[in-house]
């Protein structure tokens, strides 16, 4: 405690962790225990606390050459030998091999008689003797508070344990101490006075029939570390604490765009299908085809050459491959390249964290590119909603992590009240397809649309699904006033529409020929007109040559009768003008 | 009271004197609970079992690998090796009736 006043400013740069190689748990602690102090256990009985000590020393002896003691109140070394070898570990290998010293501690109170004051020098002897034997640098005391029940003098006993542990600090190993579980306390006799760097609470609690086992970090002082209880599994190769929220969200991302293996359905994401990596919800009732756009993408992975791990809980795969087949898709070859792996089971063969964890060890075993699981609800129905989203959750954090594509179809009770229930799965999501049963006109159709796809364009249309013996194939679903058409409706509202393209365009035509017949009835009453024109302007023509002719003579003749009366006109003018002028005024003229 | 009762135990001695006692004492160094506890036990030895017991010391800072065998964890500690059944007394063994009962040198009762 003194210790961490000066070193305060940057703790987490100056703590260093050693990594327990315990799964989850480096992840939860932020890289481990903290090094060179003492950490406490505690939990009630078969919660894992011995294991979860044994496991720290083994795999730090094995994969951190940090060698460790055990300290054993409880059990002897040939019972822990025996105890873990079922995990995998060989302790007595690591004995042989001085990797681990296991030091058995028993004392029988009734066989002890107590006289005069004394100290666990004894103990520290051992213990240093165990530590300087194989440059120990990991020590377990499992459980120190059996030493309570053997020695009858509580109050040498704690003197000498709060020198205990000083003196794993000063010997500068990193300790776990694991201790019972008190009723209002965190152990029963209190060692969280005395450990005070870190302390892990284990649990193992009954809900609805099913044991979870949880873990929780409820101080770390100096660390971040996540604070919320974690399920916990035992499983073939020791403790898997899975983290279900993950501390950050730092996957990286991959701009690739991979195909469903549905063309049309490739066009509604933008044209280029799913992101890889990206995580896919695909929710249905019953009977939609969700298996089949499953296998559809399975099938376009494999094509692609990448692995795909199909988890399948309502069938077994030679089910799922029969049935694919009869829609044209072949996924025998697949499966004999060794590149598509079913991975089959009942959701009730056991609970939802040893699911998780089956299919943790699949996944890291095949290595997939895709992984599909159909449907997820069946497992999540396993535990209460937390539980399984967390699951879910879970899931979809490693898998980001290792940028496999996931595929997770959910099955739904009809109605719109699925959206409603699925919203919580949902947010997980990167893309959310939804298929749904049209019914109407005495049949059933299967329709689809994207509900969400973050980060591209996506068609915001209700497609139909059509399921044929060549397999599946999106088409333009009927979008009209009167709502969706599928099926035969779409059909014969296609005919409709037809037959109404069919009558417009004879309409049409029609009001060409009676345009084009009225133009050349107008025509024809132009040129008649015209002709009417030409023949009245010919008489025109006619009679005002005749009125010239007429005139023309009228002026002769007036000419003639001018010059037939000449005499008289010049008579009668020289008696004008001699009147006038003279006599001679007759010669001029 | 106890001196009484150690002269009494001196007079009816529980165990054959023929029997050799193997006694061990683990300590840690010459410390002064050390050393009171070979003090006591030397005492007790003579009063009870005189010339029919050996006290071997075991300093476990020398020979730490001794500890594991008798299950030593407190300091000092007494083993009787023999007779059977093996006994063990923790303490400095200032309280005399408490070691006479641990070694079984007295009939319970």
């Amino acid at each position: 405690m003194r210790n961490n006043g000066p070193k305060s400013p940057t703790p987490a740069a100056l703590l260093p962790k050693c990594p327990t190689g315990i799964q989850g748990l480096d992840e939860i602690t932020g890289g481990g225990l903290p090094r060179g102090r003492p950490t406490l256990v505690c939990g009630g009985a078969g919660c894992g606390k011995t294991l979860l000590s044994v496991e720290f020393l083994v795999r730090g002896a094995v994969q951190f050459d940090e060698p460790g003691v055990l300290m054993a109140f409880e059990e002897t070394e040939a019972e822990l030998t025996a105890n873990v070898s079922s995990l995998g570990f060989d302790l007595a290998g690591l004995v042989e091999r001085k990797k681990v010293v296991i030091d058995y501690v028993h004392i029988e109170r009734s066989e002890v008689q107590e006289s005069g004051e004394y100290d666990l020098e004894g103990l520290f002897v051992r213990l240093n003797h165990a530590i300087d034997s194989i440059g120990a640098k990991r020590v377990v005391l499992d459980t120190l508070e059996a030493l309570f029940a053997s020695l009858p003098n509580e109050a040498i006993l704690r003197a000498e344990l709060r020198r205990l542990f000083r003196w794993l600090k000063d010997k500068g190993v990193t300790a776990v101490i694991t201790a019972e579980r008190g009723r209002d306390q965190l152990t029963r006799h209190g060692l969280e006075e005395y450990v005070s760097d870190c302390v892990i609470l284990l649990d193992h609690r009954v809900n609805d029939q099913i044991a979870t086992r949880h873990l929780r970090v409820a101080k770390y002082r100096g660390a971040l570390h996540g604070t919320n209880e974690f399920p916990f599994l035992i499983g073939a190769e020791g403790l898997s604490v899975l983290p279900i929220t993950s501390l950050g969200l730092n996957h990286k991302v991959s701009n690739e765009r991979i195909a469903t293996g549905i063309p049309r359905l490739d066009a509604m994401l933008g044209g280029r299908g799913f992101f890889r990596g990206s995580s896919i919800l695909l929710t249905g009732t019953a009977g939609t085809g969700k298996t089949i756009i499953s296998a559809n993408f399975a099938q376009a992975a494999c094509r692609r050459g990448e692995r795909t791990l199909f988890f399948s809980f309502e069938e077994s795969p030679n089910q799922i491959i029969r049935n694919m087949l009869s829609i044209g898709l072949r996924l025998e070859p697949m499966v004999k390249r060794g590149l598509l792996r079913f991975h089959s089971a009942r959701p009730s063969l056991y609970g939802l964290e040893m699911h998780l964890a089956t299919m943790f060890k699949e996944i890291a075993a095949f290595q997939p590119q895709v992984v599909i699981v159909d449907p997820i609800t069946s497992l999540m129905d396993l535990g209460t909603s937390s539980e399984g989203k967390g699951m879910v959750t879970r899931l979809i954090d490693y898998l980001k992590g290792g940028q496999v594509t996931s595929l997770f179809t959910s099955l739904t009770h009809g109605g719109h009240v699925l959206q409603q229930s699925e919203a919580g799965m949902s947010s997980l999501m990167d893309s959310w397809l939804l298929l749904e049963d049209f019914e109407g006109n005495g049949e059933r159709n299967r329709v689809l649309y994207v509900l969400k796809a973050r980060g591209m364009k996506h068609s915001n249309q209700v497609r139909e699904f059509l399921i044929s013996d060549h397999g599946v194939d999106v088409v333009d679903a009927y979008i009209g006033a009167s709502g969706v058409l599928t099926g035969s409706a779409r059909a014969a509202q296609n005919s409709l529409e037809k037959a109404a393209v069919l009558a417009n365009q004879q309409e049409a035509a029609r009001l060409k020929r009676e345009v084009e017949r009225k133009r050349t009835a107008i025509e024809r009453q132009i040129s008649g007109l015209r002709s009417d024109y030409e023949a009245e302007a010919v008489e025109l023509r006619r009679i005002a040559e005749q009125v010239g002719t007429s005139t023309l003579m009228l002026t002769t003749q007036r000419a003639e009768s001018g010059r037939l009366r000449q005499a008289d006109a010049n008579v009668a003018a020289g008696t004008r003008d001699r009147a006038k002028h003279g006599p001679n005024g007759s010669r001029s003229s | 009271m106890k001196t009484k009762t150690i002269e009494r135990r001196v007079a009816t001695p529980a165990r054959q004197p023929s029997e050799l006692w193997q006694l061990r004492l683990y300590v840690t160094d010459s410390t002064p609970k050390s050393l009171t506890a070979f003090a006591n036990l030397k005492k007790i030895c003579e009063s009870q079992l005189k010339g029919s017991y050996r006290i071997t010391v075991i300093d476990l800072l020398k020979q730490p690998q001794l500890a594991k065998g008798d299950q030593i964890l407190a300091i000092p500690t007494v083993v009787r090796k023999l007779p059977k059944p093996v006994r063990t007394i923790i303490g400095n063994l200032s309280d005399t009736e408490r070691v006479l009962v641990g070694l079984d040198l007295r009939p319970t009762g």
